[in-house]
């Protein structure tokens, strides 16, 4: 994975000192809470309702055992013994001291990481595929690519006060786990037919109060103009990107509003102006990054383990796990490991400093000492022997971190809501627990297969509520929570925006609803083998909208 | 037409505390306390202005963040938040926060 250079260690070790003093300033009085919100916010500080809560970059979700146990340990030492990793694959504390913040921000830089620009309007924590460098689908690893952007992004002066934030997401395979096509800048590595390598440019992708699935600006950029075509994206953003009206000020408004062709344009004719300049990536550069991210050591291995057979053939919950939590690798021999993050009835995304340090041991002695975390809040072991994962399982069934459920409908994404959430109107978190206890039993959703539930606790769309299978928004209705259902939304190649087919459910009732929607599902479906978007794909929402309103109001 | 002016509700000061972000609320004696019950409730709408000046003056001072009123309802004289958001911030997350005991 990549290390840092002394331009990283000091650019880090500046950033800390400058903070430390802005701190002083505010708790000696020097500085107001609104002139030091903003220098907070670009250290990743938010003030949110029970305390301050510190979000800590993990670049393209990668971690090495090191550095989780850094973390376990800040949480221990700093937080309440537990961390929250979330849907832009970074870790939050909620419970953090501002007095604390330096001395956290200390530790994090003696392994490596950082909180900058994991707020604030600038480019935030470059995302990738969670399979990166692993996956059997795979063309090219993205990681090289989100780490030439990191660099590129990190403290860019002409980017630090965009009209809002702004989001980049790199994937390497054509099935899209980074959700590219909602965010601001999609990438896409792909080869042309000449086999060189460069990428797909989706741009003006977003999820929020206004959602919208970006547009295809190029199918095939090659590769060393990414940053000048980035750089490009940006500038015509920072010009003409609204700064009047905050809710209108993403990337996707100008590109709605000006249209594919005029952005087009827009871009193209920027790119004219930037193209053979200096930020032309230099072959030698990519190549010096791509060491970083080198295959490991990976042995010669038959493709089938008699081991894992048996262990499958002779154990059901393995074989479930199996099923469910072991996705295919490029090489033979080896497996990618989902470490669900979704017990039954826990909290979406969080895990215990004693379960990062569990997770950090296996990783250490089966996967190549490092860690990946998805942006569906799960974590992720890329390179486990098909020998080892009957051990792997054991050691996680330890932690309390076997569940078998990946990609399940237990396997739920969900903001943090009003349980931690200053901006939430609605609680999302209990909503996951009761769906998860609803549908715990195992054969249950093994027969329901495929299905993603997103819980969004307000507009803002944390929770990805959009691209749910199943989506859920929770909104405040006359002081009530009340929870709008949108069905047929997914974040993959494929993507499309969840349609709402009718009004809310209470608290009390929305739990029903989605059963009920599961159900119907069932009903309709034409065999176990169509999954739920596929059957509401095909049927469209009719019989849901008949059985959760027609047959309800009937009865 | 106007709108008849809405009908007042007890009101307390709430604020997050400036170093550790802890919820907070105004005590009669003027400290900033972590319990609920120890809030000062202003019972006119001239209290509540005078409690809003104070909790300001304490911003300035560098105690708290944000202060803001919020309504409360009296139950005798026990105070219940006005709002879930409210009950949310003075009794903690709803739900159970990870243990290191689970693992």
């Amino acid at each position: 994975m990549y290390r840092y250079d002394e331009f990283d260690h000091g650019f880090v070790r500046a950033r800390i000192a400058e903070f430390r003093d802005q701190v002083a300033r505010r708790l000696s009085g020097e500085l107001t809470e609104d002139e030091f919100k903003p220098l907070r916010l670009m250290n990743g500080v938010y003030l949110q309702l029970h305390a301050y809560m510190l979000r800590i970059a993990i670049p393209y979700g990668m971690l090495s055992s090191r550095q989780l146990r850094k973390l376990a340990h800040i949480g221990r030492a700093y937080d309440r013994d537990y961390g929250h990793f979330t849907t832009r694959q970074n870790l939050q504390f909620n419970w953090i001291k501002l007095e604390d913040m330096p001395a956290i921000l200390d530790e994090l830089a003696a392994v490596e990481m950082h909180a900058i620009q994991t707020s604030g309007n600038c480019i935030r924590n470059v995302t990738a595929d969670h399979f990166a460098g692993a996956a059997a689908d795979e063309v090219a690893d993205p990681r090289p690519y989100a780490e030439i952007l990191r660099q590129w992004s990190s403290l860019h002066p002409e980017f630090s006060f965009l009209p809002r934030k702004f989001k980049l997401a790199v994937t390497g395979a054509p099935n899209d786990r980074a959700a590219i096509q909602v965010h601001d800048i999609g990438l896409e590595v792909k080869r042309n037919e000449a086999g060189a390598l460069g990428f797909a440019v989706w741009v003006g992708g977003g999820q929020g109060r206004t959602p919208m699935i970006a547009k295809k600006l190029r199918d095939f950029l090659p590769e060393k103009d990414l940053l000048a075509y980035c750089e490009t994206i940006l500038r015509v953003y920072n010009l003409e990107g609204r700064r009047d009206n905050k809710y209108k000020a993403r990337i996707k408004i100008l590109v709605h509003e000006m249209g594919e062709a005029k952005i087009t344009q827009a871009v193209e004719a920027e790119f004219a102006q930037l193209s053979g300049t200096s930020l032309t990536l230099p072959a030698a550069d990519v190549a010096r990054i791509a060491a970083y991210f080198a295959p490991p050591d990976f042995a010669t291995l038959p493709a089938i383990s008699d081991s894992y057979e048996a262990a499958k053939r002779n154990d059901r919950a393995f074989a479930r796990f199996a099923a469910r939590n072991v996705h295919p690798h490029k090489i033979p021999g080896y497996g990618i490991v989902t470490i669900s993050l979704k017990p039954i009835g826990a909290p979406p995304g969080d895990a215990s400093a004693a379960q990062m340090e569990a997770i950090a041991d296996l990783a250490e002695r089966y996967s190549f000492d490092e860690i990946r975390v998805s942006h569906e809040q799960n974590l992720v072991l890329a390179h486990v022997r098909l020998d080892d994962v009957p051990a792997v399982h054991a050691g996680l069934e330890r932690a309390g971190l076997a569940t078998p459920n990946a990609g399940l409908v237990t396997d739920i994404i969900a903001c943090p809501g009003m349980d931690y959430c200053s901006l939430a109107t609605a609680r999302s978190i209990p909503i996951a627990q009761r769906l998860s206890e609803r549908f715990a039993d195992l054969d249950r959703q093994h027969d329901v297969g495929d299905l993603k539930i997103k819980i969004s606790g307000c507009i803002n769309a944390c929770g990805h509520h959009h691209v749910g299978h199943i989506g859920i928004l929770g909104v405040d209705r006359r002081g009530e929570e009340f929870y709008q259902l949108t069905l047929g939304g997914s974040g993959d190649e494929n993507c499309s925006i969840g349609e709402i087919v009718g009004r809310g459910f209470s608290s009390a009732k929305i739990v029903d609803a989605v059963e009920t929607v599961v159900e119907t599902y069932l009903g309709v479906r034409t065999s176990p083998a169509e999954t739920f978007l596929q059957a509401y794909r095909r049927v469209g929402e009719a019989p849901f909208r008949d059985s959760l309103y027609v047959r309800a109001d009937a009865d | 037409m106007s709108k008849p002016a809405r009908p007042f509700h007890p009101t307390i000061a709430t604020a997050n505390a400036l170093r550790s972000g802890a919820v907070v609320f105004r005590a009669p004696d003027g400290s900033w306390s972590r319990d609920l019950a120890a809030a000062a409730i202003a019972a006119t709408p001239d209290a509540a202005a005078t409690l809003l000046a104070e909790a300001m003056r304490d911003q300035d001072a560098c105690k708290i963040v944000d202060p803001v009123l919020v309504e409360i309802q009296l139950d005798g004289a026990v105070i219940r938040p006005g709002s879930l958001r409210e009950a949310i911030r003075a009794a903690g997350p709803t739900i159970a926060i990870p243990t290191d005991a689970r693992a």
